[in-house]
């Protein structure tokens, strides 16, 4: 049977992969019951720190622990670099795409993109519209997933520049996986993800025209499902945590409740919808809003991260137009980047018409929309992928054009139905000095059967490079 | 500090503090139960004490009907659906500490929540087969554990303060409710001072105990315990930690650390409690009766709760 997914460890003649030879020699040597004894103590240890998702739906407000495989992806750093360079100028073409879109819509004008296309979609915020914003940032954090194909091509599964999310788990999974094996950190050059959040603070920092802005995280409350990542990166970085009623507007200027009486806020890192931000804006039953903070961010008193209305770039009937995109904003202006294709090569996807019906009950968006990505279509006509049924749209249903087998679905669904099918993702942060870029690789660790095969795994983990990475890089 | 942080960090500590006195209260009456003084012998008088104190037997009558040892306790200790149990106390400290996990330390934040996992755990096995005194031995042993947490590892700041601003006022109150109905069960026995008989000794041993004061007693007065001294101890004395007076003086020394003009109307009322006790005498308390002083003064021990709501919770 020809094999439709790619294996991380192993080549199509079933040797192991040189990158994954010192893993592969630790896994030999290392009992089964060893690794089972390190499972249950990281369970053990994870629910202990609270390290958990909420499902939604569950009456008892239930928290989960977010799957922890033990098996690590790695990523040999030459192949990172592809990855690297691909997502960093992608995410550029994404925030040229954002200015172009709410000034001159010059894209629209030469063509490339139809009017209705990006104009008559609901992500598209009229509020937007000739608002400069500081340094043109429009996704300050972004996240790209990735899946790769039967010969281990990497392609971009969907573009997140809303509020992505999942950054913590990494830095988590990581520090267990150092704990609970520093055997295999010993044997291997593995790059650093610690300094995220320092890395963060500063993209945040940067994005204020004033000097040392008084930066918060804005959360949805500890019954949001990523409460615990907000948490994490408001005390990894020292800033303040804060629910929209702890922030009210005066004068057009953001403020924060404090024991000390009011103090002034300048840069929000937001972790709510657009909807949900400013009840006089935008959804008027939004508890979770400042009312009067659109007012403000429009008077340029408080910078918003990410910007408003950054959805339209993230459609997925957007997706199919970023390979122009990239061509459009950087063929020319950038002649660093003039001879490249674009680098990460994007599904061709099209509009299939029809509603699917929301399948996979009220779960976590992000783990609904993952399981449902990569489900096979019934007749065996490709696969289809649900993406985006989550957040404010009504899900879609597309079908690929070219039938790309989606990583290790396949084999993932046969032996484990309940195991959803994980792309990795790289999150991308934006850098203060163009040029000098930041980012986050990816991984997707293989699951160990009882047979001694490979299935995939959870990608948040922390990921073993090869040898000889010098370049820090970060696993989502 | 964020007014919502403080009010979460005050409320975490105040549930936790709760939890641990019920956990005493819970002791002295189970212990109290084994040698009932009404002479039926079934100790439902006392094991209902709790109820009483709390403000809850009412909420069990008309849930259960009538009074039955165990379903008391259960009611007391571990039912979800009471507000005022154990467990719904730690449940919602430990939602507290989630909401403000970032201003505290990992160390603090672990120990609450194994806490929370723990006693699930303990929900689910029933207190009977888990045993009732080592329920309330665990209680106050995870709340010990926090606290050394809590002094071990987080910062000296606003965040530290209104921690233990929960604690002192949850604390005062406490002690007093628990006098007053111990007094009350007491009865006539009470104004006979150090009455000398073996009932009353335990009567008051045991509320010592509970409050973790015995030793002082003894140490201090060197004599059976009695109304008088017991009185004079959990109010006036500012060495003993669970005394009314020495959570006043902590009350009135953090509140005069925080920043900020807006608190004033609860520093004033910290600083006059504080005042009253110093130069009050038990002799004087006595005159009045015991029971019309502590209804007296438990009142205040609210408004000072209110008043640090209204100035620092509910700022800006």
């Amino acid at each position: 049977m020809i094999r439709t997914y790619f294996d991380e460890m192993y080549d199509a003649g079933g040797l192991v992969r040189p990158h994954y030879r010192e893993f592969a020699r630790w896994l030999a040597e290392t009992p089964d019951e060893l690794l089972a004894q390190r499972r249950r103590e990281a369970d053990l240890l994870f629910h202990r720190a609270g390290i958990t998702f909420t499902l939604y739906g569950d009456e008892q407000g239930t928290e989960r622990l977010i799957p922890f495989d033990t098996i690590p992806r790695s990523i040999p750093a030459s192949e990172w670099r592809i990855v690297e360079r691909g997502c960093i100028q992608r995410v550029k073409a994404l925030n040229m795409f954002l200015a172009d879109l709410y000034h001159e819509q010059r894209i629209i004008k030469a063509g490339i993109i139809p009017a209705e296309q990006v104009l008559a979609n609901e992500q598209y915020q009229l509020a937007m519209q000739g608002l400069d914003l500081h340094r043109d940032i429009y996704s300050h954090i972004s996240g790209v997933d990735l899946v790769r194909d039967g010969d281990g091509t990497y392609y971009v599964l969907e573009d997140n520049l809303r509020t992505p999310s999942g950054v913590s788990y990494m830095l988590e999974d990581r520090k267990m996986m150092m704990r609970l094996f520093p055997e295999l950190f010993a044997a291997q050059r593995i790059a650093p993800i610690d300094h995220y959040p320092n890395l963060l603070l500063d993209t945040l920092k940067s994005s204020s025209p004033i000097d040392n802005p008084s930066v918060v995280v804005l959360t949805p409350g500890r019954f949001n499902s990523a409460f615990f990542e907000h948490a994490f990166l408001a005390r990894e970085m020292g800033v303040e945590l804060v629910e929209g009623a702890d922030l009210f507007v005066r004068d057009d200027k953001v403020f924060m409740r404090t024991t000390d009486g009011p103090k002034a806020v300048d840069v929000i890192y937001r972790r709510l919808d657009d909807a949900f931000l400013d009840p006089l804006a935008f959804n008027p039953d939004s508890m979770l809003g400042v009312p009067g903070l659109l007012s403000s961010y429009r008077s340029g008193n408080v910078v918003l991260a990410n910007a408003i209305g950054t959805g339209v770039a993230d459609d997925k009937s957007v997706y199919p137009f970023v390979t122009d995109m990239i061509r459009f904003y950087l063929g020319r202006a950038d002649p660093e980047e003039r001879s490249d294709v674009p680098v990460s090569q994007p599904f061709r996807t099209f509009p299939r018409t029809g509603q699917s019906s929301r399948s996979g009950g009220q779960g976590n968006p992000r783990l609904r929309r993952l399981r449902n990505a990569g489900r096979a279509g019934g007749n065996g006509g490709g696969n289809r992928i649900v993406p985006r049924a989550d957040q404010s749209q009504a899900p879609r249903v597309y079908r690929s054009a070219d039938v790309v087998a989606v990583d290790l679905s396949d084999l993932c669904r046969k032996r484990h139905s309940s195991t959803p099918h994980r792309p990795a993702s790289v999150c991308i942060v934006w850098p203060r000095n163009p040029g000098c870029a930041r980012r986050f690789d990816p991984c997707c660790p293989a699951r160990r059967l009882p047979g001694g095969e490979f299935l995939p795994g959870w990608r948040n983990q922390g990921h073993l490079g090869g040898r000889g990475l010098k370049e820090a890089c970060h696993v989502k | 500090m964020l007014s919502r942080t403080a009010s979460d960090l005050y409320w975490m500590s105040r549930y936790l503090e709760r939890a641990e006195n019920l956990a005493r209260m819970l002791d002295i009456s189970y212990s109290l139960s084994l040698m009932p003084q009404d002479g039926r012998g079934d100790g439902l008088h006392e094991l209902a004490m709790p109820l009483l104190i709390t403000g809850t037997l009412d909420d069990y009558l008309e849930r259960h009907g009538e009074l039955h040892a165990e379903r008391l306790l259960h009611f007391f200790a571990l039912d979800a659906a009471n507000p005022a149990s154990i467990y719904s106390c730690l449940g919602s400290a430990r939602a507290s500490a989630h909401a403000v996990r970032g201003r505290i330390t990992a160390d603090m934040w672990e120990n609450i929540n194994a806490t929370w996992l723990e006693i699930r755990g303990i929900a689910e096995q029933g207190l009977s087969r888990y045993g009732m005194s080592r329920f309330c031995e665990w209680i106050k042993e995870r709340s010990h554990l926090f606290r050394g947490a809590s002094y071990g590892t987080i910062m000296r700041n606003d965040a530290f303060r209104f921690i233990r601003l929960g604690t002192f006022i949850e604390r005062a109150d406490n002690t007093l409710r628990l006098l007053d109905a111990r007094y009350e069960m007491a009865g006539d026995q009470a104004e006979a001072v150090s009455d000398g008989t073996a009932h009353a000794y335990y009567q008051w041993s045991a509320l010592l105990r509970a409050l973790s004061s015995f030793e002082a007693y003894t140490e201090i007065y060197r004599d059976a315990p009695g109304a008088r001294h017991v009185a004079e101890l959990l109010l006036l004395r500012a060495d003993v930690p669970r005394s009314l007076r020495a959570c006043t003086e902590e009350i009135d020394q953090i509140l005069a650390q925080l920043p900020g003009a807006n608190g004033r109307p609860a520093q004033r009322l910290a600083a006059e409690m504080d005042a009253r006790l110093r130069y009050t005498g038990i002799t004087e308390i006595l005159d009045e009766g015991l029971h019309a002083w502590l209804t007296e003064f438990i009142p205040l021990v609210r408004q000072l709760g209110n008043a640090i709501h209204s100035s620092y919770l509910e700022a800006a």
